[in-house]
């Protein structure tokens, strides 16, 4: 039973402080840039204007055009109720495991993709073109990391890791290291942010995500931010989980345990969040091909993940 | 009983073909027929595949060979393959009921078209190998007519004459298996064959024999050649067929080979194939990711998917081999099921090629686009299909290579070095071919179905007849089906795997319907059902807050395109700058892919070019060479047809004494 409330918590937590995630990396950004900026709660602001505004859909657009928002929000919303942000006591912890939840992403950046070919825009079909090229090389490294994790600890099942790390079964260890590496490259590159996308720039020829997403507006484009915000907030909880799960509430544990769960995600999304702004303003931009030299990096550390464990298991 | 009268209906019906005529409707009743016959075979194979125990009664018709009798049985693996082929036949045939009339020529098609049907129905009953290479050899051989259908085309007739060669090959390859199987007395029925023991040497040629021979059938890399080339020749729902199902049946005859009839392979077969497959699927994809033809681009795809199939029977090879029968339980599993989902969205999106031709007269991605609008079934069929293939969740794709990554994930745990490091690797390959599969599909459809009409047969393109729509309806209805019920389905092929792996399985032994959970509760698991209950959910939830909140007006207004207006649909992007970054980020090396510009000189009126030059490494490094040493041979060969009657009579009179030696050296041993 509780497993259900919590989950319900779950759902309406991440929808919920996703836009403050991304308003305070927009924040950190500006201050370091020598700006004032906005405050940190302007993206709950611009979504409330956005949906009273209305859709403007090109007449070229099908179906899939208006329906994407809607596919893209809801798996991203889905995976993003997988993942356990405070507490491992999921009712979809058992639904689904890593690899759904990688696949999801997937069907989130299908549509979007789709949705950017519909309008028939040059910009469009350039968006949607590097970012299946992006992801054709972050998605598997995302899955040798689960490989790696899986080897460790025998599950695939994020919730399952997480008790396995918190139990003390895994000490210091390169793979880890490794595995820790690859993922926060592929977060990078699946949300969209620098080194690999600009997501505030304003340059049509460098957007990859924007650039797909260019034909929205209004509630459509709302839900597309928002997912934006969610997925970033779902890597927030997915790094944070899987590699500091400490303060993680578990199964049996009262209500006391889940605050502090509570407590605890929302101190570790800050801390990322900063990272990330500080990460921001302190690179810059590659050119498009040499996306697949970071990617590509990405992978080889997922792959060697898990090569170092026998290496490590032999010496 | 049910299925022998089917069987011979087919048979009946590929004369009635002949003698169609000019008359549509007699060709609509033949197709119909054999709609009936297939309905029939599916629900004889459905029937035996819910009884125990798993093998049916034997069958022995005295024809074939004067000193053997022609045997058939059908048994789980036969049942499991005979629901998948006439699902996919029973679905190209009420397609043709309504292609048939818009096919050029429809007299070439009819006719072989229930043979065809007859020569993969019957490979799946053969209980004996000649009956099977009798079959095996009435399924090529049609086809190869089929494919010949449009035969004023000269690529039709060079891909026809590169597939009778492939098929040659393979059936060669096959026959010198079974031969080996049979051993010196010739027992070439299954039984005997699988009660046989083969010792070293003959083991080891028994599987290299039957991986090239069904291999090159079913398209393994590097024997793929002939399939991106016959698969698109023939009229599309034979492509369907094709593409879709006869690459199953040689699937089969490897399962029936290697687990059922050879029974002991040894491990380090497990990861050769393990290899092969991650090749092929990578290898299939890329080629797929280049092409502009769309029935070219779904043959590459197909050769994609027998490669992850392959990395499942592999991977099942190496547990029986190893010991570890549970898992190779699931890894089969795992493998089957891709092989019925395969089939089911492969003869989707082949038929739902059939219509695009049918309605716009192109195959071409440069000339298509917006048919979404203008074809609203079959778009959003196609959608569902195209999003199966590219294995997300929650439609019956994903699950499959859910199995297979769960199953390869528990490949390190073999005692031998070779799966410990190269399980990671093909695990990478796998991963890489799925997500290189979704940008194929998001181009093939984005370009074909979205975007604006790129030539003006795709802009007055027209709805298909209604025989053609309500099937491929009912297949993507199959894909949603067999994803959002997962367990069921492996509950069914776990029946089929218990023979051939000795172990009692199921999938969803610890948790129980509807969650997946191959090793065990805490192992990772997955369900179809939940997922696709609350994602519906959060889905139908996310419209009504926004309806709730927000404003639910919409404008329709032009494109606005950061504010450049353009009019003309060329400026969209195109299947070929859709690849580019695939290509120069996958094809540089493999396929040595160059672009060049040419820029004409200033005051120069020539139109400005850009160039992709893409070489087949395969094709050219391989096939080539072969056709040269041919050659080559048959250069020299060729003096012999010009020698006098003496020299002749001479080599005859050499050979004898040879000959005779021989038999003298063997008779004195």
């Amino acid at each position: 039973m509780s497993a259900i409330v919590w989950q319900l918590l779950q759902i309406i937590l991440v929808v919920a402080v996703s836009p403050l995630i991304t308003g305070w990396v927009r924040l950190v950004k500006s201050r370091l840039n020598g700006r004032i900026g906005a405050s940190a709660f302007q993206p709950y602001r611009d979504i409330y204007r956005l949906l009273q505004k209305e859709a403007v859909v090109a007449h070229s657009a099908s179906w899939v055009f208006r329906a994407a928002p809607y596919v893209t929000f809801g798996s991203v919303w889905l995976a993003a109720c997988i993942v356990p942000a405070f507490t491992t006591n999921l009712f979809l912890a058992q639904a689904a495991d890593l690899i759904a939840l990688v696949a999801l992403l997937g069907v989130a950046r299908f549509w979007t993709a789709l949705a950017g070919m519909d309008v028939g825009t040059s910009f469009g079909g350039l968006g949607a073109s590097r970012e299946m090229m992006i992801a054709s090389l972050a998605e598997p490294a995302m899955l040798m990391v689960t490989f790696s994790l899986s080897l460790i600890s025998g599950t695939t099942a994020p919730a399952q890791i997480i008790a396995f790390v918190l139990s003390g079964g895994v000490g210091i260890e390169v793979s880890l290291g490794l595995a820790l590496a690859a993922l926060v490259m592929v977060a990078i590159a699946e949300n969209g942010r620098i080194p690999i996308d600009n997501p505030a720039t304003h340059l049509e020829l460098t957007m990859v995500h924007e650039a797909m997403v260019l034909e929205y507006s209004g509630r459509h484009l709302a839900l597309m931010e928002g997912a934006s915000m969610v997925r970033l907030t779902l890597f927030m909880a997915l790094i944070g989980g899987l590699f500091a799960p400490w303060g993680m509430a578990q199964p049996g544990d009262g209500a006391v345990a889940v605050l502090v769960g509570l407590g605890a995600f929302l101190a570790k999304c800050f801390i990322l969040a900063t990272a990330l702004g500080v990460f921001e303003t302190s690179i810059a931009k590659m050119r498009v091909f040499r996306y697949a030299d970071f990617l590509g990096g990405a992978l080889l550390l997922g792959l060697l993940a898990t090569i170092f464990l026998y290496v490590s298991e032999a010496v | 009983m049910l299925i022998a009268a089917a069987l011979s209906a087919l048979l009946a019906l590929a004369v009635l073909g002949v003698a169609a005529g000019a008359e549509m409707w007699r060709h609509r009743l033949v197709y119909l027929c054999c709609m009936i016959a297939s309905l029939t075979l599916l629900a004889g194979g459905a029937k035996h595949l819910g009884q125990t125990p798993g093998t049916g009664p034997a069958i022995i018709l005295p024809i074939g060979l004067p000193w053997m009798a022609a045997h058939f049985r059908l048994d789980n693996l036969s049942a499991l393959f005979m629901v998948v082929v006439n699902l996919a036949t029973a679905a190209a045939s009420a397609y043709g009921i309504g292609y048939c009339s818009h096919l050029p020529e429809p007299r070439r098609v009819t006719p072989f078209f229930p043979l065809f049907l007859f020569g993969m129905n019957a490979v799946l009953i053969a209980d004996d190998a000649f009956m099977f290479l009798v079959a095996w050899e009435f399924m090529s051989l049609s086809s190869w007519l089929l494919v010949l259908a449009d035969h004023k085309n000269a690529e039709n007739r060079h891909a026809a004459f590169v597939y009778l060669v492939m098929a040659c090959f393979g059936t060669f390859c096959l026959l010198t298996c079974f031969g080996l199987m049979a051993g010196g007395e010739g027992a070439y029925s299954f039984p005997a064959m699988r009660a046989a023991k083969l010792d070293g040497v003959a083991g080891f040629l028994v599987v290299l024999l039957a991986l090239l021979g069904a291999g090159s059938k079913a398209g393994l890399v590097p024997l793929h050649a002939w399939l991106p080339l016959a698969h698109p020749a023939a009229p599309s729902h034979v492509s369907a067929l094709m593409s879709g199902v006869m690459t199953k049946v040689a699937l089969y005859g490897l399962i029936r080979i290697l687990f059922d009839l050879h029974g002991h392979v040894p491990w380090a077969w497990g990861a050769v194939m393990m290899v092969i497959g991650g090749i092929t699927a990578v290898m299939g994809v890329l080629y797929a990711i280049l092409q502009d033809d769309l029935k070219k681009l779904l043959a590459y795809s197909t050769v994609e998917n027998i490669g992850v199939v392959v990395i499942g029977l592999g991977l099942a090879i190496a547990f029986k081999g190893s010991g570890e029968k549970t898992l190779a339980a699931l890894a089969l599993v795992a493998g089957l099921y891709h092989i019925v989902n395969h089939s089911i969205f492969k003869t989707l999106w082949f038929l739902s090629a059939g219509a695009v031709i049918t309605a716009t007269g192109e195959r071409d991605l440069g000339k298509l686009g917006g048919l979404a609008k203008r074809m609203p079934w079959n778009g959003v069929a196609a959608l569902i299909g195209a999003i199966a293939i590219s294995a997300l969740p929650p439609l019956n794709g994903f699950v499959s290579e859910w199995l297979i990554f769960q199953s390869l994930f528990k490949g390190p745990s073999l005692p031998h070095w070779a799966m410990k490091f190269g399980v990671p690797v093909v695990g990478a390959m796998l991963a890489l071919a799925a997500a290189l599969a979704a940008a194929c599909f998001v181009r093939a459809y984005g370009i074909a179905f979205l975007g604006r009409p790129r030539s003006k047969a795709a802009a007055e393109a027209h709805q298909v007849p209604a025989s053609m729509r309500w099937t491929v309806a009912l297949l993507a209805g199959l894909c949603v089906v067999l994803g959002a019920i997962p367990v069921t389905i492996t509950d069914a092929l776990s029946h089929v795997v218990t023979p051939l792996t000795g172990v009692q399985f199921a999938v969803s032994a610890d948790l129980g319907w509807p969650w997946l959970s191959p090793v065990s509760s805490t192992r990772g698991s997955y369900s179809g059902t939940v997922l696709v209950m609350t994602g519906a959910g959060l889905c139908v939830i996310t419209l009504l807050l926004v309806h709730g909140f927000g404003t639910t007006r919409v404008r329709r207004a032009d494109a606005w395109d950061c504010g450049h207006k353009e009019s003309i649909p060329q400026s969209q992007y195109t299947g070929q700058s859709f690849a580019q970054p695939l290509r120069r980020v996958f094809c540089a090396s493999i396929f040595a892919a160059r672009e060049s510009v040419d820029m004409p000189d200033p005051g120069d009126n020539r139109p400005a070019e850009l160039k992709v030059r893409v070489i087949d490494p395969i094709w050219v490094g391989l096939y080539a060479g072969i056709g040269r040493v041919v050659d080559f041979i048959a250069d020299l060969v060729n003096r012999i047809q010009y020698l006098t009657v003496r020299r002749y009579l001479l080599m005859m009179f050499g050979t004898l004494v040879l000959m005779l030696l021989v038999v003298a050296v063997r008779q004195s041993q």
